[in-house]
């Protein structure tokens, strides 16, 4: 396990783009871990200028580097604080994706036949369900919370982890230390995890790449829309409050650090994704 | 072919039946009175009682889900908590105005984002290639509703070039009948929405295309094309670009699943009254006959796009055999 992480970070530090998004990944998770520390002001307590009148919309200044909100919130700090929960749920559907994903992609592959094709069959159905709505749905019946937020969109996105690695699986499982693990009495589970499995690690950590920027992207849209955690200050839900107030076009400063952070946090995920893809997928590899 | 044709339209059937089942338990979920859903707990409660009856909510769930289920066959949604009319009539023009969103879109970015992604691969190695490759992955990347929101606030408030939102001008057709969607109003009002879902598409079919022409360039064929004295141009646009069309063609029925999937997010900010929109209106006033009507139907779009994706590229690529 470890070797692999290290040549991740190997094949990742090589051409211009995936050093870039390594380092822009180190600092936004820096800042998911510190942010709530060194934001300078709470991020939900209205402001007063020196003579006690609300600050309400002030443009950015040296109190205020990214300005106010309406009712006086100060947009650094909740730019700040915002970081947590954007990492936070995109790296735990990540990981319930790529969990849930490459263990169906390995026994359907592996096993083939009735169970493969029910399990396709399943995988089909879960590529037709319209994505974003049917997570706004859940969240509205169930209750908006972050938690609720990772089981439904780690329920849905699975599937196209599970087609990748069934895929890879197929050709896997005729290679010859397929057949030599066979004959030496190892049971299929052993084959499994043991001998396939570990080949399968790059195609996996690709995959976590593209879940954590979808997931991202995601979290942001349903803050956007209005159906976020309503106790949680994240970059969808600042852009949600700016939409709402229908004062967002007037304030710039409010609505245009969110969308810059998602940006760049999920350009650098997927600077790194295709960096790391191009080593592993030879084809990929040009001159 | 037609063997194809019938298991793939049945698969396709199986597909909805699934999320139909879904949605009735989902929405049977709810905490509390489980008829909250399909009778609206606002009105009196020997109406409501007269409904249960009516509609059949007091018997058992299993009953229940047959009903529902016959009555999706005949598009009967049930009435709007809201309004009170059938929700089938409510959801009916909605269709159309996500499709003539979404699809004319959908179509401009993937050829665009075809040709751009060619010469991006011819043009390998240069400046203009790597800050092209950097400016579609940020675009690609940033969250859609936030680039709708940056292109009302440059061309509509500061610029005044195109309206702020909505299909057409408030009032201007109150029959809302097939002149409006002939009108130039209306393109106007598509302009903006149109330019900006397309811009964010085209991003995935642009980077895939130059990926796909850059690693076919070791490929015996553009090795033989080069050696008969072809251009460099011919050999790519003829040769390679051709045969990165079909991978591309591939991710088609994905990326038009997540784009109508999407069209939630587009439709809100600009307004624009598709399904996306009129789900997200229900759900926040508690119309949850019209929510799950809506739903329903973004998930036929989807499904039937994706059927109609896959039949297509069945046609493109000869190679395929239908067995």
């Amino acid at each position: 396990m470890p070797s692999i992480i290290l040549d991740f970070f190997r094949a990742v530090w090589r051409g211009p783009f995936g050093p870039t998004g390594l380092v822009i990944l180190g600092l936004c998770v820096a800042l998911a871990i510190l942010g709530p520390a060194i934001a300078p002001y709470d991020p939900v307590a209205r402001n007063y200028d020196a003579a006690g009148k609300l600050l309400r919309l002030a443009p950015p200044s040296w109190q205020h580097w990214l300005g106010t909100t309406l009712l006086g919130r100060d947009v650094l700090s909740q730019m700040l604080v915002g970081a947590r929960p954007a990492l936070l749920v995109g790296g735990l559907t990540a990981l319930g994706t790529v969990v849930i994903g490459v263990n169906i992609g390995l026994i359907s592959g592996y096993f083939g036949g009735r169970i493969d094709s029910f399990l396709m069959r399943l995988t089909d159905m879960f590529l037709g369900l319209p994505f974003l709505p049917f997570i706004i749905i859940v969240l509205s019946l169930t209750g908006r919370s972050l938690t609720t937020m990772v089981i439904a969109m780690t329920l849905v996105m699975w599937r196209s982890t599970a087609r990748v690695v069934r895929a890879q699986v197929l050709s896997l499982r005729e290679m010859p230390f397929v057949a030599a693990a066979r004959i030496t009495g190892a049971s299929d589970l052993a084959i499994i995890y043991r001998e396939i499995a570990p080949n399968i690690m790059p195609i996996a950590l690709v995959s976590v790449a593209f879940a954590l920027a979808w997931a991202i992207i995601t979290e942001a849209s349903i803050g956007f829309l209005g159906f976020g955690d309503p106790s949680v200050v994240s970059w969808g839900s600042i852009v949600y409050d700016a939409y709402a107030s229908q004062m967002m076009y007037r304030a710039p400063w409010w609505v245009v650090p969110p969308g810059i952070a998602i940006m760049v946090l999920v350009s650098a995920v997927y600077f790194v994704g295709r960096a790391y893809e191009q080593v592993v997928n030879p084809r990929l590899r040009t001159g | 072919m037609a063997g194809y044709l019938v298991r793939r339209f049945w698969h396709m059937v199986l597909t909805l039946f699934a999320m139909a089942t879904l949605m009735f338990f989902l929405f049977r979920l709810l905490p509390g009175d489980p008829t909250a859903t399909v009778i609206s707990p606002s009105l009196y409660p020997k109406a409501q009682e007269a409904m249960r009856q009516q509609f059949g909510l007091d018997r058992p769930l299993f009953e229940q889900y047959l009903l529902y289920l016959r009555n999706l066959c005949v598009l009967d949604f049930g009435f709007s908590f809201q309004t009170n009319r059938p929700v089938f009539e409510m959801i009916q023009g909605r269709l159309l105005n996500t499709i003539l969103l979404i699809l004319p879109s959908m179509l401009a970015a993937y050829l665009l984002g075809a040709v751009i992604g060619a010469i991006a691969a011819w043009k390998r190695g240069g400046a203009a290639e790597i800050s092209l490759v950097f400016t579609a992955t940020a675009l690609q990347s940033a969250p859609l509703f936030w680039l709708g929101m940056l292109a009302i606030l440059l061309f509509s408030i500061k610029l005044d070039l195109f309206p702020i939102g909505h299909i057409v001008t408030p009032g201007m057709f109150p029959e809302q009948d097939w002149r409006m969607y002939l009108s130039a109003d209306f393109l106007h009002h598509l302009a903006l929405p149109f330019l900006v879902n397309t811009l964010y598409q085209l991003c995935f079919p642009l980077l895939l295309m130059r990926s796909t022409m850059l690693s076919t360039i070791g490929e015996d064929y553009i090795e033989l094309g080069r050696m008969k004295g072809l251009s460099e141009r011919r050999v790519l646009f003829g040769h390679a670009a051709r045969n990165a069309l079909l991978p591309l063609a591939t991710t088609l029925p994905m990326i038009l699943g997540w784009a109508v999937a999407g069209s939630v997010v587009i439709e809100t900010v600009f307004s624009w009254p598709g399904l996306g929109l009129l789900m997200i209106e229900a759900i926040s006033r508690a119309d949850y006959p019209v929510a799950q009507a809506a739903f329903l139907l973004i998930a036929v779009l989807t499904v039937f796009g994706t059927f109609i994706a896959d039949l297509l590229y069945g046609l493109l690529d000869p190679r395929i055999v239908y067995a």
